[in-house]
């Protein structure tokens, strides 16, 4: 008898030891955490949903993490004013998000790109897009490059190294450093695509950092750096480039004259029915488009008038 | 109280008993041992055969991939050349070595030749905190502090993220790996040795540098390979000071790239199945390819040792 | 005379190496806890995190680490010990037990991101776990589990053989006397090593990434059903770990206080990595005082 109690606290004992530590903190955390419920109950004074849409169910969605915390946000809104609904928000990255809900473990994948750009075509053709966003990014340089316009011409140049010195392009005389993206990022693709106009490789010298933050920073402090981000990031500690003589404004974009912009999507396979369904229709509201995708920095996709197709072909 | 119990109990009951106990025993512990082994297999069978699909299922030449410097896998035509991450690794992990063998080995000499006891007393517990510290930590610290100083140096003309940055930061944290193996191998070294060289009226250093060092070559040399090892899997903390270019290392202060920091940044980004997401597993399986090496080498110097 | 100075100079430069040494440590803690303590108040350690704004703190991802931290150790101890008390007691010195040597040394030697990619092949993708705790669990689980074997066989080993002898004279069964003479004994060094196996379990991130995922849903602190979807300790649910947000917040991140977010995690993770291995030593001097008292009386 006694080996047997012996054994059995052996094994516990450790397990006991970590469970008191954790139950600590989960008190901690419980007394703490009364904020995202706090946030919860508020929203539905200032929603309007209609009453009669009475809708359950769990929702996943899994992808880009740079679409995430809007998605989180909005989804937050969503299970306050539907109680039955659970939305859960996993990052995970784009490539991620579409196979994912092309598998079907996931209701809804989140992307920075078309799904064409990363899935065998016919896995495609069983996604159904929601654009529930837009991107838009501006070329962004060090303060001291004396730059404020850049050609295409110029970026393409620079960008593939042709042009390694600000001198060339009117600026003062400094090395051209290049902050550039993971070659398989979101944010990169847009880049090269609308604002390159095709793929570059990377040049000797040049860095790949994925964190927005990180790549404003070292832009802002290393002199002669480029490199590119989301409008949400643009603040006076670097300098925004206009593109062919057109400012990176929101009313360009939307206009269609500023080019270097490209969706947020949400795709489902086949097309949505019940939760999915409710969320992504709320998620198109003005409600949301208007209020939280304008504060996280996004264009709101009713605003433009301008759209495109997956092969980035302008559709008036 | 309880043993003699059981003694006292008829014999032929207590066999039984004991024939039962003890196949639970050997039931439980044979099944830990058989799930050991179904784990390795599993591990090194789906790595295989996901990282070698890039190249039978996608077509892309082995020599390309590693022997290529070129890596475009978006481009067109795609390319795969994965030397420049391989290339990185190595000379990433080889420098860190470099840093951290001598400094090491001096820490496990202070601590049994110059101040036995009291160093020891010292030293340990500095170098259990050291391997305790997370590596995103390491990592972060390098952010914040290593690639700003390394930039301020070089009078701003580089961004401080780089090879050196890198080996800078590896090596602190293989330090308590080879500093552990080589005390270890100190303290086995019979007394006498050191004894019988000292009577010969030769020096500390000189005992220390012709008897004690040679004698221990290969338990040193194991402890740096272990942390060249260690190096080598190290993923986040060289992911965030590396600079994370797709190029062979040209100097110390240029971006460059490791095996882990390549699959790190672009795994969640690929879609599975597409051949830019199987060439990260084929990385991945190169990464488990050189664990066996390393143990391989470790063993042989172990052979050597006992000679 | 040349011989002298030599040995003086290598003394001098053995001495510095092992100060600086001692000084890379000082000032390695010395800057994250000058550096994060002052971010840290019951607020950080609270509340939860933000995804794009400022202020946001690290409460469930310190629940996460702690919680994760448990369903391993749950995973791995019985196993370890297992394996451990094979290598100890059951193995014979032959070809098969050098293989298995041979295992246990490839598995620890894995890095940490190939573990982590094989559960997202296996438990995440295959078995459908999703980015979960499971998952998680699961992943540190094997990469933690080399080191529990090694650490039970070597807690086994250090037993005195009388002790064994003396049960095996008692006419006691072998596993008996594992169970009821050698573990008691072996339980100090048991839980030291369990705890500062916990130690590097606590701050693991790169096998994480890709198991227990980059993300939490938003939890409900008051719901302790683990089948709910917002219950903290449903194991079926994303979780970012502590060290996993520092990775997150530096390298993908999009909140502007990035830098003094990972500053207080990276204190808070240290200052945990501390208290284990003080409560390692502490408890494994606690027990073996205990056990030796015990025995005295008797």
């Amino acid at each position: 008898m006694k080996s047997k109690k012996t054994l059995f606290g052996a094994l516990t004992l450790s397990a006991m030891l970590a469970l008191t530590a954790c139950g600590n903190n989960g008190s901690t955390t419980a007394s703490g955490s009364t904020e995202p419920a706090a946030t919860g109950t508020t929203t539905p004074a200032a929603t309007e949903q209609p009453a009669d849409a009475k809708v359950s169910g769990e929702i996943l969605a899994v992808g880009s993490t740079a679409l995430q915390p809007l998605v989180d946000q909005v989804g937050q809104k969503f299970m306050g004013d539907n109680g039955d609904v659970t939305v859960q928000v996993q990052g995970g990255g784009s490539g991620t998000g579409l196979t994912q809900v092309s598998e079907g473990a996931a209701n809804i994948g989140n992307s920075d790109v078309f799904a064409e750009e990363k899935l065998d075509a016919d896995k495609a053709k069983e996604l159904v897009d929601h654009q529930v966003a837009v991107v838009a990014m501006a070329s962004v340089v060090n303060k001291d490059t004396g730059v404020t316009n850049l050609t295409k011409q110029q970026l393409v140049d620079i960008f593939k190294g042709k042009i390694t010195n600000w001198k060339d392009v009117g600026g003062a005389d400094q090395k051209i450093t290049i902050v550039n993206r993971p070659s398989s990022s979101g944010t990169r693709a847009t880049f090269e695509k609308f604002a390159l106009g095709e793929k570059v490789e990377n040049v000797a010298g040049s860095i790949e950092q994925d964190s927005s933050g990180t790549v404003k920073q070292i832009v802002a402090d290393t002199k002669g750096a480029i490199g590119y981000l989301a409008f949400s990031y643009l603040d006076d500690t670097v300098t925004a480039l206009s593109y062919d003589g057109v400012e990176p404004t929101e009313a360009n974009v939307q206009d269609g004259k500023y080019p270097i912009w490209a969706y947020e999507h949400m795709y489902t396979k086949g097309e949505p029915d019940g939760a999915t369904k409710a969320f992504l229709d709320y998620f198109m509201s003005e409600e949301v488009q208007q209020a939280d995708v304008t504060e996280l920095g996004y264009i709101p996709v009713s605003s433009m008038k301008v759209k495109r197709d997956a092969e980035g072909k302008v559709i008036q | 109280m309880e043993n003699t119990k059981v003694v006292a109990e008829p014999k032929k009951r207590s066999f039984a008993k004991h024939h039962r106990e003890d196949m639970i025993g050997k039931i439980y512990t044979n099944l830990c041992v058989l799930l050991l082994i179904v784990v390795i297999v599993s591990i090194v069978y789906f790595v295989a055969s996901k990282g070698l699909s890039t190249f039978f299922k996608d077509g892309v030449s082995p020599i390309e991939f590693l022997f290529g410097t070129h890596w475009s896998p978006d481009g067109s035509p795609a390319s795969f050349g994965a030397l420049p991450f391989i290339g990185g690794s190595f000379v990433v992990s080889m420098l860190a070595a470099l840093i951290a063998g001598p400094l090491s080995i001096c820490a496990a000499l202070f601590m049994t030749e110059i101040v036995p006891g009291k160093g020891k007393r010292i030293l340990q517990p500095v170098i259990e905190l050291l391997s305790g510290i997370p590596s995103v930590v390491y990592g972060f610290i390098g952010l914040t502090v290593l690639v700003p100083f390394i930039s301020a140096l070089t009078g701003g003309n580089s961004l401080g993220y780089g090879v050196g940055a890198g080996a800078l930061v590896l090596s602190v944290m293989i330090l308590p790996t080879i500093t552990s193996i080589a005390a270890d191998a100190l303290a086995s070294l019979p007394r006498g040795m050191r004894e019988a060289s000292y009577a010969l009226g030769a020096t500390r250093w000189q005992t220390i540098y012709r008897v004690v060092l040679p004698t221990l070559a290969p338990s040193l040399w194991t402890g740096v390979i272990l942390g060249i090892a260690r190096a080598f899997g190290e993923a986040l903390a060289v992911q965030m000071v590396i600079g994370n270019a797709p190029f062979l290392p040209t100097s110390l202060l240029t971006s460059a790239s490791t095996l882990t920091s390549v699959i790190t940044l672009n795994m969640t980004n690929t879609s599975t199945g597409s051949v830019q997401n199987n060439v990260l597993w084929s990385m991945a399986l190169m990464l488990l390819f050189m664990t066996f090496v390393f143990i391989i080498i470790v063993r042989l110097l172990q052979r050597r040792n006992k000679l | 005379m040349k011989a002298r100075t030599a040995d003086k100079l290598a003394t001098g430069v053995i001495i510095f190496f092992a100060i600086l040494i001692v000084a890379i440590l000082g000032g390695l803690l010395g800057f994250i806890l000058i550096r994060g303590i002052s971010h840290i108040d019951w607020h950080f350690l609270t509340s939860p995190s933000q995804n794009f704004k400022a202020g946001g703190g690290i409460g469930p991802q310190l629940f996460n680490s702690l919680f994760l931290l448990v369903l391993t150790m749950i995973i791995t101890v019985p196993l370890g010990l297992g394996g451990g008390i094979y290598m100890a007691e059951y193995a014979k010195d032959n070809k098969l037990t050098g293989f298995i040597r041979l295992v246990v040394e490839v598995l620890s030697s894995f890095p940490s991101i190939v573990v982590g990619l094989f559960g997202l092949l296996l438990f995440v993708n295959t078995f459908g776990f999703g980015y979960s705790l499971l998952s998680g669990a699961i992943a540190l689980a094997i990469f933690n589990l080399p080191l529990m074997v090694r650490i039970t066989e070597q807690a086994f080993r250090a037993v005195p053989r009388e002790q064994k002898e003396a049960g095996l004279a008692l006419g006691l069964s072998k596993w008996k006397i594992i169970t009821s003479i050698l573990l008691p004994v072996a339980l100090p060094s048991l839980i030291t090593g369990t705890i500062l196996a916990a130690g590097r379990v606590f701050g693991e991130a790169a096998a994480l990434l890709f198991t227990s995922g980059m993300t939490t849903p938003p939890l409900n602190f008051s719901d302790w059903n683990p089948f709910h979807a917002r219950s903290p300790i449903n194991p079926m649910r994303s979780a970012e770990t502590l060290a996993v947000h520092i990775w997150k917040v530096n390298s993908e991140g999009r909140i502007p206080d990035a830098k003094d977010v990972s500053a207080g995690a990276s204190a808070v993770l240290v200052i945990m990595v501390l208290l284990f291995n003080l409560v390692a030593r502490w408890f494994g001097r606690f027990v073996y005082r205990k056990i030796t008292a015990s025995k005295q009386v008797n």
